[in-house]
């Protein structure tokens, strides 16, 4: 018995696959004979990379054509599903693409989907989904008890890619789906915002600003210090919300998990929130006035001060390095 | 044209709650607020509608034990009404079921936009949204940072990896709106006072024809098999500043090598 087909849907930009779509194949090839990626665009692009870690094929439902993905890739799978040549677990990482068409495949099928998934466990026949609660302090296991195909939303940085040097994947195509009314949103127009220095989610450094900034002008202290550090710029929830910096860099439960080699939290507190995003780091240090701030209980480093005094200290000290 | 907005009321954040070793299911004991979330969305439908006598903000929730302070706060930021979906056996909902439920009541109001958050406090399976698209039919942009309606059509500047899509997507749709892009009101005294007295319809499964082995734990279709405690992480050395802080940081960093 076992787990016969899993399926991945596979994001790529600049024609190589993102690391999350490489995460999710390293763990499912140790959970499946068969995995197949699930792509738009050129799937021979992404063979070599994708054969590396495990996939068996690539399959491409084609162009957008200006549309989303969420309804385009949904429909395909759905319609594969219903000729029954479809997987028996679905597996998106939890990005903006991937939610959309998780969501979707869920309502089009009837199926649930178990969310915010850390860890994927072979049980028999069926798939178990672990989800952390309460920041991370408790796992939750979770299966489903239906026959319905098992869709799965893993959180990014759930688990390490690692190439085998197995052979490109076999390239295919699966055909499209008929998204009629909700397949009419349509792309106008990307904009790039260019931003210097390493992403969040793969930075060995960030550098993360919380309320004890104050306002919204102490932020820049985040950005010196990130840039010094080469590493990124991050934010607690409540910086988000304020409107400080965009919903992309918010570290956290509701934003990106991130686990680089060293993470600096400047005045955040470490509500559970904040804290089920980066408590993978390798390091931790903590700047917060507050000795009895959360935070401090996963610092390898805390220091109990006040982030404007030590921040253009430690800015300082960093450019007298050079 | 009417702008239905689905909020979630949520145990206060602030106060977490526990998880019930008997049914493994939040204790939800404590008074319920307006998730922060979806107040960007309230305020969101209230600019959008702003000076236009022709329509108006409606609220969607689902909520157990009838609860409705949190609907409140919204109907006093400025929405006319609320319906509020309450029945027990709603208990144990995942997102589709949740999706199945608020769709029913979204379909009361014909609306032309429904904007949601991009996902809730304390679930955060952010896949309620789409569901709801795809149940009713409709197109949907998610995590709108911007929306701009143009006659029959909206364009959304949809946030992305890199930057953001503009999105052009024809009404009725559905648009969720990620937290921070617009700054919700606080709610005025007048507006308090006011939203005693608006309309909030309170339903049922029933009342809904919502058949309730569809939804809640029955319709969740999902079994938890096992609830662990995850691995601690162990404190380090807390010092206090005494002027000095940023040195011992330094020593840090040179001691791992990123310097």
């Amino acid at each position: 018995m076992g787990i016969s087909t899993i399926w991945i849907y596979g994001e790529a930009a600049n024609g190589s696959a993102s690391s999350s779509t490489l995460e999710l194949l390293t763990k499912a090839r140790e959970l499946a004979d068969t995995v197949e990626v699930i792509v738009h665009g050129d799937a021979a692009a992404l063979a070599t990379e994708l054969g590396a870690h495990g996939a068996t094929s690539v399959q491409s439902i084609g162009d957008l054509t200006g549309g989303l993905a969420g309804p385009q890739i949904a429909s395909a799978i759905a319609g594969a599903i219903a000729a029954g040549t479809g997987p028996d677990v679905v597996l998106c990482a939890t990005t903006y693409d991937g939610r959309d068409i998780a969501g979707r495949l869920s309502a089009k099928l009837d199926a649930p989907v178990i969310t915010n998934v850390v860890d994927l466990v072979a049980d028999g026949d069926r798939l178990l989904g672990v989800e952390p609660v309460f920041g991370g302090v408790v796992n939750v296991t979770t299966g489903f008890t239906s026959d319905s195909t098992a869709i799965f939303l893993v959180r990014p940085k759930s688990f390490e890619a690692s190439s085998t040097g197995s052979a490109a994947a076999a390239v295919g195509s699966l055909a499209a789906g008929n998204t009629g009314n909700t397949g009419t949103s349509l792309v106008k127009d990307r904009f790039v915002e260019e931003t210097s220095g390493p992403k969040l989610d793969e930075a060995a450094v960030v550098v993360s600003g919380g309320r004890g900034l104050g306002e919204a002008e102490k932020y820049e202290m985040i950005e010196s210090l990130a840039k010094l550090l080469k590493g990124a710029p991050g934010a607690s929830r409540a910086v988000v919300d304020s409107g400080w910096v965009p919903y992309s860099y918010q570290v956290g439960q509701t934003g990106k998990v991130v686990k680089p080699t060293v993470y600096l939290a400047c005045g955040i507190s470490g509500a559970t929130q904040h804290l089920v995003g980066m408590k993978g780091s390798a390091n931790i240090i903590a700047i917060n006035k507050d000795e009895e701030a959360p935070i401090f209980g996963v610092a390898d480093l805390g220091i109990v001060g006040d982030v404007h005094k030590v921040l253009p200290k430690l800015i300082e000290a960093l450019e007298a390095r050079g | 044209m009417n702008i239905v907005v689905c909020v979630k009321q949520i145990p206060d954040p602030a106060d977490p709650g526990v998880l019930d070793p008997e049914t493994k299911t939040l204790k939800r004991d404590v008074k319920l607020i307006l998730d922060e979330s979806d107040s960007y969305g309230v305020e969101m439908a209230l600019q959008l509608l702003d000076g236009s006598d022709e329509g108006e903000v409606r609220l969607v929730s689902m909520a157990p034990n009838n609860e409705v302070g949190g609907l409140r706060t919204a109907l006093a930021m400025g929405a006319a009404s609320a319906v509020l979906v309450s029945d027990e056996a709603l208990a144990g909902s995942d997102s589709l079921s949740t999706a199945k439920v608020l769709v029913e009541a979204i379909k009361r109001s014909e609306p032309t936009l429904i904007l949601t958050a991009t996902e809730s406090s304390d679930g955060y399976t952010g896949t309620v949204p789409v569901q709801i698209a795809e149940l009713l039919d409709l197109p949907s942009v998610t995590f709108a940072k911007e929306i701009t309606i143009n006659g029959d059509t909206v364009t959304v500047k949809r946030q992305t990896e890199d930057g953001y899509d503009e999105v052009e997507c024809p009404l009725p749709c559905v648009v969720s709106v990620t937290a921070g892009v617009v700054e919700p009101r606080y709610p005025s005294f007048k507006g308090i006072m006011a939203a005693k007295n608006k309309p909030v319809e309170e339903l049922d499964l029933a009342g809904l024809g919502i058949d309730a082995s569809t939804v809640g734990w029955a319709g969740a279709r999902q079994e938890i098999t096992e609830v662990t405690e995850a691995a601690a992480r162990e404190a380090g050395e807390i010092i206090v500043d005494e002027g000095d802080a940023h040195e011992r940081i330094v020593a840090f960093l040179d001691d791992l090598k990123v310097l």
